[in-house]
């Protein structure tokens, strides 16, 4: 069975997207998305979305990298087999620092990467708006603009218009299969 | 001064500002000749979806030839033991700290191209960075080899990982040797995470466009479901950003610490301070050499000239004049520390180098590293591209036999006259070392027959079609 998604635009660039997007959020749209080939500069703030969640992610993965490296050289060469080497400390947080360092920096990065995966959740092979026939051309030089049929706003009739009004081209249903 | 306290401003103005016009700055275009941005994506996937040209397979069998070199030297070395190096008493490293310390510092360039220029805002980097950066992880693959390697028994260099063993000790975190570990594992592994999230909205792109089954099944595996998304963009920004500025000091500072596994040891020509920032400068130096061979044949190959352009090769130049200079105040001040230093080692140690029985190694370091960039100072030079790649071969030969000057005129003539020797290398070495050029090469030639070799969207984002303005900033 097959539902409806969304109604698509096609824009042809950058400027176009950038000025439909701040209307579309004016217009009072919850759910839609706009998807390009490039990041727009200044498309979050037309749409209304605020700072990525990321940083989060990654100091949470800095913090926990340093501490682990902390933890690794004081288990290792203090607890677990304490070992004199040219009469230098077992622990101390001075002489390993070159290994929290480079720790800090590992757990950061893969905090980072995997933040930006939950955030944006992936991985997602399948999604809706990979029906779209020309879903392809936004990788390519096409700019699209997406409403959902989940926005409170949505209407069979006046979206579509709404969205030819401010230019968009080969206004199209998005539908998906269900099982 | 009745003017001042006039409220209309254009009087309060001194006259002269009303005439100063500022020059227009004519930053030149990134990509050339007025390309569309589908040009830009059928020319970087053509590269990808094409036939395989027939240059690609006879450099691939060379490559594959070369490499095996490696494969004979090290099935060599194992089978007989660590004694068909050259190594012995007193050069302990030969070789092998040579080899590695030379491709972990080609890696560096990959690294300041893609996280370092992306901090400075340096948009001419978006069409060489994916190069580069795969450049880095084949590089610190090379280098991987020859440290893996040395450790003699290699079926325990697991021992270097802090990994519980059947004896139940540790690895000692008090060397910088076991610091090295560290450092060059999380480059790699950074520098692989990197590389692949940068290439993740590309992938996209080939999965998108892929026809063939497998190409769907292989891209869209690795593309991880991206759809361009703009709060997938958002995140991925943000992402990008922060790894670039994780990057940033990760790069510092693993040449810092290769740079620790000699100057924390108590030797003449060794044991100084300058060692890190030399180090660096030196990486980034030979990086960028490194970069300008593999860059230029491929833009010849695959007609690139419109996205490499003469302002990519001017700016690459250039920065191998800075880093090369750097260097060559490094070498100067060494000299000069050691003579004001009054330490007779360490005098002894730089007057060996430049005019002992390794001074023919010391004489190619210098003339291929602090004469050969010179060079760059011409524009006329810089235009010339064959020249520009011959000079990076020597930029590269040069930073090989930096490495070597530093590690074994030191190392041949320490404290004790008596202990005193002269390195050669054997044919086991050298067999090793010339085959990992084929192993880079080999995984340089995969590379951009299967991923993309220019990221796409940041390339577009650099063209004039990426203003949502229109060229007017409102």
């Amino acid at each position: 069975m097959e539902i409806k998604y969304g109604i698509s635009a096609t824009f042809n660039s950058a400027k176009d997207i950038y000025v439909a997007a701040g209307k579309i959020r004016e217009e009072g749209y919850q759910n839609w998305e706009c998807y390009t080939p490039i990041p727009v500069h200044g498309l979050d703030a037309q749409m209304g979305v605020g700072r990525s969640k990321v940083p989060c992610f990654t100091l949470l993965g800095g913090v926990t990298g340093f501490f682990t490296g902390m933890l690794l050289v004081w288990f290792m060469n203090a607890f677990d087999y304490p070992l004199i080497v040219g009469g230098k400390p077992y622990f101390s947080p001075i002489y390993p620092f070159p290994v929290f360092y480079e720790l800090t920096i590992l757990f950061a990065a893969f905090g980072t990467l995997f933040g930006m995966f939950f955030l944006n959740r992936l991985p997602q092979h399948n999604h809706a708006v990979f029906e779209h026939p020309k879903f392809g051309k936004t990788g390519d030089d096409k700019f699209m603009v997406v409403i959902e049929i989940e926005d409170s706003k949505f209407d069979d009739q006046a979206t579509p218009a709404f969205l030819k009004d401010l230019g968009g081209k080969s206004v199209t249903v998005i539908r998906e299969s269900i099982d | 001064m009745a003017t001042l306290s006039n409220t209309d401003s254009t009087e309060d103005r001194p006259a002269i500002l009303d005439k100063v016009n500022p020059a227009p700055w004519n930053e030149p275009p990134l990509v050339l000749n007025n390309r569309s941005f589908n040009w830009v994506t059928e020319k970087i996937c053509g590269i990808v979806e094409g036939k395989t040209p027939t240059w690609w397979w006879w450099c691939f069998i060379t490559a594959m030839i070369i490499a095996s070199f490696t494969g004979m030297g090290l099935i060599y070395l194992v089978s007989t033991g660590v004694g068909v190096w050259g190594n012995n008493n007193p050069v302990n490293w030969g070789w092998a700290i040579v080899n590695f310390v030379f491709w972990i510092g080609i890696g560096h360039a990959g690294t300041l191209i893609s996280a370092i220029l992306c901090l400075l805002k340096q948009k001419w980097r978006t069409s060489i960075n994916r190069g580069s950066e795969a450049m880095t992880v084949f590089a610190v693959m090379c280098a991987g080899i020859f440290p893996l390697f040395h450790v003699g028994r290699v079926w325990f260099a697991w021992w270097l990982f802090p990994l519980p063993n059947a004896n139940a000790i540790w690895p000692n975190f008090r060397s910088p040797l076991e610091w090295d570990v560290f450092a060059v594992s999380t480059y790699f592994t950074v520098s692989i995470l990197f590389w692949y999230m940068g290439m993740i909205p590309d992938l996209a792109v080939l999965r998108d466009r892929a026809k063939e089954t497998w190409r769907k099944y292989f891209y869209g595996f690795l593309a991880m479901g991206w759809r361009n998304a703009n709060n997938h963009w958002r995140n991925f920004e943000m992402a990008y950003l922060l790894l670039a500025g994780l990057s940033t000091p990760l790069v510092l500072s693993v040449h810092t610490i290769v740079s620790f596994d000699f100057a924390v040891a108590n030797l003449p020509g060794w044991h100084t301070t300058i060692f890190p920032p030399y180090f660096v400068a030196g990486a980034i130096f030979s990086g960028f050499g490194m970069v300008l061979t593999l860059l230029l044949p491929l833009r010849a190959v695959f007609g690139l000239h419109d996205l490499i352009t003469q302002t990519h090769i001017d700016n690459m130049c250039k920065i191998t004049l800075a880093t090369g200079s750097m260097v060559g105040y490094a070498y100067s001040m060494e000299f000069f520390i050691a003579w004001y230093g009054a330490n007779s080692y360490e005098g002894f140690a730089f007057i060996n180098r430049a005019f002992g029985n390794y001074w023919w190694s010391y004489w190619i370091m210098v003339s291929c590293n602090v004469i050969c960039p010179q060079l760059f100072w011409f524009k006329k030079i810089r235009e010339n591209t064959p020249l520009v790649w011959v000079i990076s071969i020597f930029v590269n030969v040069g930073m090989w036999f930096e490495r070597f000057v530093i590690a074994n005129t030191t190392l041949s003539r320490d404290f004790l006259p008596s202990s005193w020797g002269y390195y050669s290398p054997t044919v086991v070495d050298i067999f090793t070392f010339f085959g990992t050029f084929g192993f880079f090469s080999i995984l340089f030639l995969l590379f951009l027959r299967f991923l993309p070799l220019m990221p796409l969207a940041e390339v577009k984002s650099v063209m004039p079609q990426a203003d949502p303005h229109g060229g007017k900033h409102s």
